[in-house]
């Protein structure tokens, strides 16, 4: 028997080939606000998941007790069923219907052989709303409310839900100061009403604000939990950080020289929402050899820097000013910014950077199709030949250049996409977590060729979200958060401590 | 440098043959499978053959009958190549059906009302048709309308200002150069005695192509080893080229016998040639391929993909304005019903000549394919004697089993 809301024993979780969770616990106690910290990628999420029921009971060993009883959930209907409910980071409404359609998908007000009762919908509804502080009429659409109040809605939903423990997923991540702090307040209220809450966050002062006990969460581990009293940012980022540095990084001799690329006062709004600033005044600057690291969470804008600045390819009200060798130079769409001697390898090769239908030659030959055309036609036989020499400089392990590249495993695909680039013959090269998915030994090769190409001149960012990777190959580190940088470190400076301090750095207010 | 960690095996390799019959096998399952569409034009139209027979003889085989399949459907084969690169970039045209009817209706205008010079007339109205695809593609391109609703606009439209043109009437008596595109023949007549005569310049064309195309093969195949990469068995290439040399042989035999070659055989035969290379091996032919495959992956390659949209409807617009040339040029007539359904049998044609509903993937080869199973459909329903509902009827039901095969075939090999 035990006082607390909810225990997680033992939690281990499998993917093939990675551990996402090792022997986890958490344990929370009955109203209390309980904050998750870790790093991307360190299991936050799944265990959210493992909790929420999204990966069933039977996909995890270890044991979720609930209310002192032991859980079995088929999937997030059960949970919910119990009391359970998660809100995500990308909430999980529908922009074309109204605030009491949203509340009520799925769980609708019934009257009349079986029919909706709207009515008692929209009046249930507009409870809801007032016990979470939002006057709006019930049939406002949602798409015509600002995120703030979307996450509202949200979190009337969870309580149409009976919601015991509710789950805020970096809640406040897309909101501004002012939202908020009000939704800061409404998780205390809430929490004033015997509801129980888990906020993963990274924000650390907020969890200093309003939660009761911190856990921290780091490789699939738990490494603490800490009570209030005890909660420091100093001690938070020591646990979320403190590895050993198990990866391996070729030995690298830099050898810089010149700036090449300098970005001046760089800002960028949110596309749908041209009010929010999502790159806020950024300036950085590469030279010629050198590899020049972008930290940040998720959600910094590091991503959205780099499209806003190749080609005008995120983002509205763009403004700002590019260098190159000194000489200002307009990116204005992907061509012009390709023709300038820029290449950006996008985060999402799958998405955004591979044709996954057409096979490796085509593929590598994508930007630069200029370079093998005479009159309008495409020299296969020589496209044949610049693709393969790729396949063996790049050790891309495929038997022959017509392999379709969806077949590829994720290194090779990543090595299709750099080769892509390369062959477009750039002065500077941005890659955009250039080793996410793919295993140690591919990451060694993708290391050594960013090594050669910095070596033979070239200016490279690489933006990653493994703190280690940067450390292990770049020459010097920017950290962004929020939209801004934060602070500029030489590697010699750069600790895993201190990059963490400056990406968790929020604007003054 | 030490590197303690190994890498796991990642590379796909395929199981070595085990001997060369198993190879060879293996390329003949592998080529029939690529080449499904031919074997069911081949089936198609040894179907009808056979269902047509009367008096011990096969109609649909019949010269007269081979060169009418070509000269009745050709707008079909015309259509269907523009349709199948619209397809392949991921849009739709609904609208080229009313299109060719508008042109032709203009180009009554031109050539009968206004009394133009044939060849301006046929200038002004692929203009024309240009121009029409230029609207389309600045709203789909520019504005970022779907083209399904812009199309569809379209198709209502240029119906509309085709009657409004045609004044509620019809247009006929088209000058006789003009009706040559439609009706007309190349050709050397020599008589045989009797009523027989044939063609010899027919059948040098034919010999002409039939060693082009072995030349094309010859070289493709040797080209393809120079680079190391894996060939079909000799016998079963040598095979493959002595049917197609007869099949081809024989159809320019046919011809030779009726009137010689058809002028919209000519025309097509140009299309083909022209955006085979088009699609093949030009810029623009890979960039509507990369915006198929992954528009934004496209874009963030540099790909001005509104610029090849725009392009691509403008160029259907110019097929859609020949196809009504050649339809009116037939029936020496601009009438308000002419193109209706057109558009249906265009998309049908690029659909079950391999065209994949989401884009990306599609040839010019398929869609004439395509089309020339639709036309022996046509045909050969028609001298059975069936009648149009039940025409209709087959036809949808062919599309539907066409696409359903080649989607099943798709995930069998584990596409997408």
């Amino acid at each position: 028997m035990t006082t607390n809301i909810l225990e997680m024993r033992s939690i281990t979780k499998t993917f093939p080939g990675v551990k996402a969770l090792q022997d986890v616990t958490l344990e929370v106690a009955r109203g209390e606000i309980h904050a998750i910290c870790g790093e991307n990628g360190a299991g936050k999420s799944t265990l959210m998941k493992v909790l929420s029921g999204v990966y069933p009971t039977g996909t995890y060993e270890g044991d979720i007790v609930f209310e002192n009883d032991t859980m079995t959930f088929r999937d997030i209907r059960d949970s919910e069923a119990k009391g359970i409910v998660i809100i995500h980071q990308e909430l999980a409404l529908s922009p074309y219907l109204s605030i009491a359609e949203n509340i009520f998908l799925n769980n609708e007000v019934k009257g009349l052989f079986g029919l909706i009762d709207w009515n008692k919908s929209n009046s249930e509804a507009a409870k809801l709303l007032a016990r979470v502080g939002l006057r709006e009429n019930p049939t406002t659409k949602i798409m015509d409310l600002g995120v703030g109040k979307q996450q509202l809605v949200e979190i009337a939903k969870a309580l149409s839900k009976r919601v015991k423990l509710l789950i805020l997923d970096e809640p406040t991540a897309a909101l501004n100061d002012e939202d908020s702090d009000h939704l800061l307040d409404l998780i205390l209220h809430l929490k004033e009403q015997g509801i129980t809450s888990i906020i993963i966050s990274h924000k650390l002062n907020e969890i200093k604000k309003i939660a009761d006990s911190v856990t921290v969460i780091r490789d699939g581990k738990t490494i603490e939990t800490m009570a209030k009293g005890e909660v420091s940012e100093e001690r938070i980022i020591k646990d979320m950080v403190g590895r050993d540095l198990e990866h391996r990084y070729p030995d690298h001799t830099p050898n810089i020289g010149e700036e090449i690329l300098r970005v001046e006062n760089w800002r960028a709004h949110h596309p749908q929402d041209p009010s929010r600033v999502i790159v806020d005044d950024v300036n950085l600057s590469v030279r010629r050899g050198e590899i020049v690291g972008i930290a940040g969470l998720m959600g910094a804008g590091r991503t959205e820097f780099a499209m806003s600045l190749f080609g005008k390819s995120y983002g509205t009200r763009i403004s700002g000013k590019v260098f190159k060798n000194g000489t200002e130079i307009k990116t204005r769409s992907v061509s012009e910014a390709i023709e300038n001697g820029l290449a950006y390898a996008t985060e999402d090769r799958k998405q955004y950077g591979l044709n996954l239908i057409e096979d490796i030659k085509r593929n590598i030959s994508a930007a630069s199709l200029g370079k093998l055309a005479q009159g309008g036609l495409v020299n296969d036989n020589e496209e044949f030949k610049v693709a393969n020499e790729y396949r063996k400089s790049m050790n891309i392990k495929s038997p022959t250049v017509l392999a379709k590249t969806g077949k590829l495993s994720g290194g090779n695909q990543q090595k299709v996409v750099l080769s892509k680039w390369i062959y477009s013959d750039p002065d500077v090269l941005i890659l955009d977590e250039p080793t996410r998915g793919i295993d140690v030994g591919a990451k060694y090769e993708i290391y050594a060729i960013i090594n050669r190409l910095a070596s033979e001149g070239k200016g490279i960012i690489v933006i990653s979200s493994e703190l280690p990777e940067l450390l292990g190959i770049c020459d010097r580190i920017y950290a962004l958060s929020e939209g801004r940088i934060t602070g500029e470190l030489p590697i010699a400076e750069a600790t895993p401590e201190a990059l963490l301090t400056l990406m968790t750095m929020e604007k003054p207010r | 440098m030490s590197e303690t960690t190994t890498r796991p095996q990642t590379e796909p390799v395929g199981p070595p043959p085990t001997s060369k019959i198993a190879s060879s096998l293996s390329h003949i399952i592998t080529d029939l499978g690529k080449n499904g569409i031919f074997l069911a034009l081949v089936a198609v139209v040894a179907l009808f053959s056979i269902l047509t027979i009367q008096n011990g003889q096969s109609i649909l085989l019949r010269p007269q009958n081979i060169s009418n399949l070509i000269v009745q459907n050709g707008y079909i084969l015309i259509l269907a190549i523009g349709m199948v690169m619209v397809i392949v970039a991921g849009h739709i045209d609904l609208s080229v059906g009313s299109v060719a009817a508008f042109v032709g209706a203009i180009s009554g205008v031109f050539a009968v009302k206004m009394d133009m010079p044939w060849a301006l007339a046929i200038v002004l109205s692929l203009l024309v048709g240009a121009l029409v695809g230029a609207w389309q593609g600045f709203w789909i391109a520019y504005v970022g309308i779907p083209a399904f609703i812009v199309t569809l606009a379209g198709m209502l439209i240029f119906r509309g200002l085709a009657l409004v043109v045609l004044g509620n009437s019809n247009i006929g008596s088209f000058p006789e150069e003009y009706r040559a595109l439609g009706n007309g023949f190349l050709n050397f007549e020599i008589d045989l005695g009797g009523r027989s005569h044939i063609d010899p310049l027919t059948l040098g064309v034919g010999l002409i192509a039939v060693i082009a195309l072995i030349v094309q093969q010859v070289r493709t195949r040797a080209g393809r080893r120079s680079y190391g990469q894996d060939v079909e068995p000799l016998p079963w290439f040598v095979a493959k080229l002595a049917l197609v040399t007869v099949g081809v042989g024989l159809f320019a035999l046919a011809l030779a016998v009726f009137k010689g070659i058809p002028v919209t055989l000519i025309v097509l035969a140009i299309l083909v040639l022209v955006y085979g290379i088009v699609t093949n091996r030009s810029v623009f032919g890979r960039h509507i391929y990369a915006i198929g495959g992954n528009r934004h992956a496209a874009e963030l390659s540099g790909v001005k993909t509104r610029k090849v949209d725009f392009f691509i409807f403008v160029n259907m617009g110019f097929l859609a304005a020949l196809a009504g040339l050649v339809f009116t040029a037939r029936l020496n007539l601009a009438g308000p019903k002419a193109g209706d359904g057109f558009e249906l049998e265009a998309i049908s044609a690029a659909f079950i000549g391999g065209a994949a509903v989401q884009g990306g993937v599609g040839t010019i080869g398929g869609a004439i394919i395509g089309g020339l199973i639709i036309g022996v459909l046509n045909n050969g329903m028609s001298i059975m004697g069936i009648g149009i509902e039940w025409q209709q009827a087959v036809k949808g039901l062919v599309l539907l089993l066409a696409v359903a095969f080649d989607v099943f075939n798709k995930r069998r090999s584990g596409g997408r």
